[in-house]
Formats: structure tokens, C-alpha cells, sequence
């Protein structure tokens, strides 16, 4: 039997029709999901603009009626610490933060990518094997170190350790990183008198720059985030992270104050969310080939 | 030449890069690692010098009832919730690769979560949304539904947790989007003639060719839900309530070690805590040769 052209010509533009019904669907069904995914926070961020009673009753999205309210009596913080003091302080980690991973993890990772020297497959599984360890079984001793040094209430703990590059994550994503610079430009640098330090300043640095960009995203994302270095070593109010403002807010006022709760919480959201807004290729970057997570 | 010359002719340069990383792989990672394990069999409070008891903290570990059960409540977390966030990141990612457009922006709304969902501020949102006014009441209240105080009750308590790392799959999904990406195309067409349907190329053609990426993702959650701190911590107040159920494995520690100053003690957690999870990616990665397809 023979199919005619008339048939065949139908049968693909049935399967066609078919095939955008189904995208249909499957747009309709990501969609609705996204949206359910988006709603508590979205919902966060318009109770910050609610009245106190409106936020425990109302589910929906626009405040009936509009305060700042929350922001001014959420900004004062907590006998008289001031969020914008929680602010500059998290930042001033951030930042240092970001400084030590980048200088010391671009140095081992060069020396891994391009360097030759003795122990070195021993030591790189040995960076690897970081990559897997627990905290927990070295934050006891480095909290004892750190109290023995009079550290404790200070931010080196935080800090120091990255300018030793002891984020394993860093390292290798630079080493993947570097390894795909051409041997053979690092050749001829050094054919043309470039000494190892030169090249990896006036030649590894610069063509890595996505990597140190990669890098210096979740180094911020990170040290944002994290919690639990911050409740171990910091005590002192004057020297509280955001994170800590927020929690002490949650001790001190209880849960009747969402308002303001919610009010700083979205705001130490949006430098997160900035940084995710700007840099979302070299987000998506990291985490595809290094595998990191946000 | 003396030999250490010699050594440092051919390595210095070498060595010379890679100083900050041995000084902080020996002070900040493996002298601490001796130190802890040491302290493991001593007791110890940071105030008077420890002295030595041998196994007795390994073996208080098993007839203590708090760390029983900060076993089981962190196991109940892991194996509950990474197989699901995965499976959610896998379910969508695939939908996704359907070419259907947008997926720009479809990948960066699902990201968000996974963005914010280790800060403070969201577990904070946590505990409101899912208390006894919150969020989630109101909405069973639309329907005409009473609910309860999910977070201050025991038996529902530690589920909002395990919703909380399932809502973060947008990292894996991301991972398994770059995955999906390198199954040839060609395959799914000819599956296509062979008349193969959706669920069936699913499972004959798209999962077997990422079991790599399944894998990566798996032992990367779970070393991840092992070590989850804050949200228990924000959700809870720090004590890991109501009646123990979020006491994770991790705030019993922070507990033991950094409130009671049992810091023998701790440090044994702290390594049977490395024993189970170096057992438990041993397990993965040994039956990994049974099911995880390597291409080429």
C-alpha cells in the first residue's frame, strides 16, 4: 500500500500540533511550579510591606495597605546596633574573605596546572580528599587554637584560614580552570625570559579571570550564608554579621515582630540576589563544572 | 651540590606557590585532625588539661538517648531528603531539555531557592510559614482546613526541614541540565522510530547516560545534608526541639562541645560522624561500578 504525500503531510503536521500541545503543558506545569516555589519568598517580601496584623492573615502577594514601618524599627536592630553596623561588618568579611581566596587558591592551583614538583599527585589527592572532610572534625581543635591565640571575638578565625586557601573547592575549580591555558603559550613566555612568578602574574592571572569570577561569587555567597563560623566566634554585638542580627532580632523580639523580622531578612537577601542578578553565567559556570553549590 | 640544593632547584618554585596551601592543609586540617582525634579519647573542657579514658566517649556515644537520637533524626533527613531533592531536580531538568524555550529564565527561578536557602533570613521564613498563624495554616484555612504547628510539633517538625532541602534543587537540577546536555540527540530519534515512548526513552536512554551525573550529585547532597546546621539551629531556637526531633547530628555537637564545653566528647562525634559518612560514600562509590555508565 502506498502512503500519499496528502498522508504523510498530515501525519506530520498532526505530530506537530502534538508536539506544541505538549510543550504547552509542560510550560503550563514548570510555570505554576516556579510560581509555588517563588511564593514564600515573594510572600516574604510583600509582608515586609504589611501591617503586623495583616501579615498573619493575609496569603496574598500586595499589601492592602503600605508601611515602611518595618523597615525603619527593623533597621534600629537591637539596643541601639544598628543593622547598617551588622551590614558594613558582613561586608568587611566578605570582602577579605574574597581577597584570600582568590591570592592564596590561584597560587596552589597554579603550582597543581603548571608547575612541576616532587609529592605533587600525593598532595593533590590530598586536596581532594579535603574537598570531602567534615568540618567537624577540625573545628573543635581550631576553636581551642584560635581561643589559645585570643582570637575569639575577632574576625581572623573567619578570615585567615582563607588566605590558606583551605576552600579545596577553589582550587580545583582553578586548577580544571588553568589546565586549559596552551602549554605552549606558557613555553613561549618563558622562551622570552618570563620567570615562573612573571607568568603567573602577567600570564595565568589574567586569562583565568573567569575562574577568579567564579570564584569570588561563592566565596561571597559563602561567606554571606554562613552561620555557623559566625555564632562560634563572635559574641560581641558590636562585631554581629547580619546573620547574627537577624537571629538575636528573632531571640529578643520573639515572633512578634515578623514584620521587621522579614523586613531585614529581604534586605539581606538582595545583595545575594544582586550578585546573582550580575554574575548568573559565572554562577551557573561554577557550579556545572565545579560542582559547587550555591 | 647538597642534596636539599638540588631538591630546591627542581621543586622550589613549586613548593614556593603552594606555601599557603601547606600551611593551612598542616595547621587548620591535619594537625587539628590528630588534635581531635586525640581529645576523642580523653575528657576534656578546655579549662583543665584532658586527661585520658580510652574508648569511654565512643562508648557513652551509644547509650546516650540524645545521640541516638541525633543519629536517627539526621539519618531520617539524609536518606529522606537528598533521594527526593534529586529526583525533583531530575524531574524538572528533564522538562526543561525538552526544548520547549525559556529555559534561561525557567533555570534561574528554580536557582533562587537554592541561592538563599542555607542563609538565616530563610530559615526564619521557615519557621513562620510553617507555625501555628503562619503561612501554610492560612492558606488550609482558605480551603476550610485546620492545621496544626508544624514546627513545634514532634512528628511534623523535622519534615519541614526535609521541604526546606528539597525547595533547594535548582543547584542539582543545573548540574543535571549541563548533564542532559551531552546525550546525543541522535539517540532519542531513533528511539523515537523505534517507538519508544517518553517514559520509556527516559528510562533506557536519558538515565543510564547521566548515572554520572546522578552519582556526583548524590555524594555531593549527601555530604552536604549530613553537615545541615542552620536551619535546624534558626528553626528550633538552638535546642533542636520539639522533644529532640531536629536534634541534627551537627547541633547535638555544636551542644556538646561549644555550650556544655564537652569537648572530648564532641570530638568523638566528630569522628564517628567522618567514619559514617567516609562509610556511606564508600557504599556509593563501590556499588557506583554497578550502576553508574561511563561513556567511551
Amino acid at each position: 500500500m502506498e502512503i500519499s504525500a496528502r498522508d504523510a503531510l498530515k501525519a506530520k503536521n498532526q505530530s506537530k500540533q502534538k508536539r506544541k500541545i505538549s510543550k504547552t503543558i509542560i510550560h503550563c506545569f514548570v510555570i505554576v511550579l516556579g510560581l509555588v516555589m517563588l511564593y514564600p519568598l515573594l510572600w516574604m517580601v510583600s509582608s515586609s510591606f504589611k501591617y503586623p496584623s495583616e501579615i498573619f492573615n493575609s496569603v496574598s502577594f500586595f499589601p492592602a495597605e503600605w508601611t515602611f514601618d518595618n523597615y525603619t524599627q527593623g533597621w534600629a536592630g537591637v539596643s541601639g546596633y544598628t543593622f547598617g553596623l551588622f551590614f558594613s561588618n558582613t561586608m568587611l568579611i566578605v570582602l577579605l574573605a574574597i581577597i584570600g581566596n582568590v591570592v592564596a587558591c590561584s597560587m596552589a592551583a597554579y603550582a597543581f596546572a603548571k608547575l612541576q614538583f616532587k609529592f605533587k599527585p600525593i598532595l593533590f589527592a590530598l586536596m581532594l580528599v579535603t574537598l570531602m572532610l567534615p568540618f567537624h572534625v577540625t573545628v573543635i581543635p581550631q576553636y581551642i587554637m584560635f581561643n589559645y591565640l585570643d582570637w575569639i571575638n575577632t574576625y581572623y578565625p573567619l578570615i585567615l584560614p582563607k588566605f590558606f586557601a583551605v576552600e579545596g573547592f577553589f582550587v580545583f575549580l582553578m586548577v580544571q580552570f588553568m589546565r586549559g591555558i596552551p602549554n605552549e603559550l606558557v613555553q613561549a613566555a618563558e622562551i622570552d625570559g618570563s620567570s615562573k612568578i612573571m607568568t603567573y602574574w602577567y600570564l595565568i592571572l589574567p586569562l583565568s579571570i573567569p575562574a577568579l569570577v567564579t570564584t569570588m561569587i561563592f566565596t561571597f555567597i559563602w561567606t554571606w550564608n554562613d552561620f555557623f563560623g559566625q555564632l562560634l566566634y563572635i559574641s560581641d554585638i558590636k562585631l554581629y554579621t547580619v546573620a547574627q542580627g537577624l537571629r538575636m532580632f528573632l531571640d529578643s523580639a520573639g515572633e512578634s515582630a515578623w514584620g521587621p523580622m522579614f523586613a531585614m531578612s529581604t534586605l539581606s537577601l538582595i545583595p545575594l540576589f544582586g550578585v546573582f542578578i550580575f554574575f548568573q553565567k559565572y554562577l551557573i559556570e561554577g557550579i556545572t563544572t565545579g560542582g559547587l553549590k550555591g | 651540590m647538597g642534596k636539599f640544593k638540588l631538591f630546591w632547584k627542581n621543586n622550589g618554585i613549586g613548593y614556593l606557590f603552594l606555601t599557603p596551601w601547606i600551611i593551612g592543609i598542616l595547621t587548620l586540617t591535619a594537625i587539628p585532625m590528630g588534635a581531635s582525634l586525640y581529645f576523642s579519647f580523653t575528657s576534656y573542657d578546655m579549662f583543665n588539661a584532658p586527661t585520658w579514658i580510652g574508648f569511654d566517649n565512643y562508648v557513652s556515644l551509644f547509650s546516650d538517648p540524645k545521640w541516638l537520637q541525633s543519629v536517627k533524626v539526621t539519618v531520617i533527613y539524609v536518606c529522606l531528603g537528598v533521594p527526593l531533592q534529586l529526583a525533583f531536580a531530575l524531574f524538572i531538568a528533564v522538562l526543561l531539555n525538552k526544548g520547549i524555550g525559556g529555559l534561561r529564565v525557567y533555570r534561574a527561578v528554580y536557582y533562587v531557592p537554592s541561592l538563599f536557602g542555607g542563609s538565616v533570613a530563610i530559615a526564619i521564613l521557615w519557621r513562620q510559614i510553617f507555625g501555628g498563624n503562619g503561612l501554610v495554616n492560612n492558606i488550609l484555612g482558605k480551603f476550610g482546613l485546620e492545621g496544626i504547628n508544624w514546627i513545634s510539633t514532634p512528628s511534623t517538625a523535622l519534615y519541614t526541614l526535609v521541604i526546606l532541602m528539597v525547595w533547594q534543587f535548582g543547584a542539582s537540577m543545573v548540574i543535571f541540565l549541563a548533564g542532559l546536555k551531552q546525550v546525543p540527540i541522535e539517540l532519542y530519534e531513533s528511539a523515537k522510530i523505534d517507538g519508544a515512548g517518553l517514559v520509556k526513552q527516559f528510562f533506557t536512554i536519558t538515565l543510564p547516560l547521566i548515572t554520572p551525573v546522578v552519582f556526583f550529585n548524590l555524594v555531593m547532597g549527601m555530604i552536604g545534608a549530613f553537615q545541615a546546621f542552620t536551619p535546624a539551629y534558626i528553626v528550633s531556637g538552638g535546642t533542636g526541639g520539639p522533644l529532640n526531633s531536629t536534634l541534627f547530628y551537627t547541633l547535638y555537637l555544636y551542644q556538646k562541645g561549644f555550650t556544655q564545653f564537652a569537648m572530648g566528647y564532641a570530638s568523638a562525634m566528630a569522628w564517628v560522624l567522618l567514619i559514617v559518612i567516609s562509610i556511606a560514600t564508600a557504599i556509593v562509590f563501590a556499588t557506583s561500578k554497578k550502576w553508574v555508565y561511563y561513556q567511551g
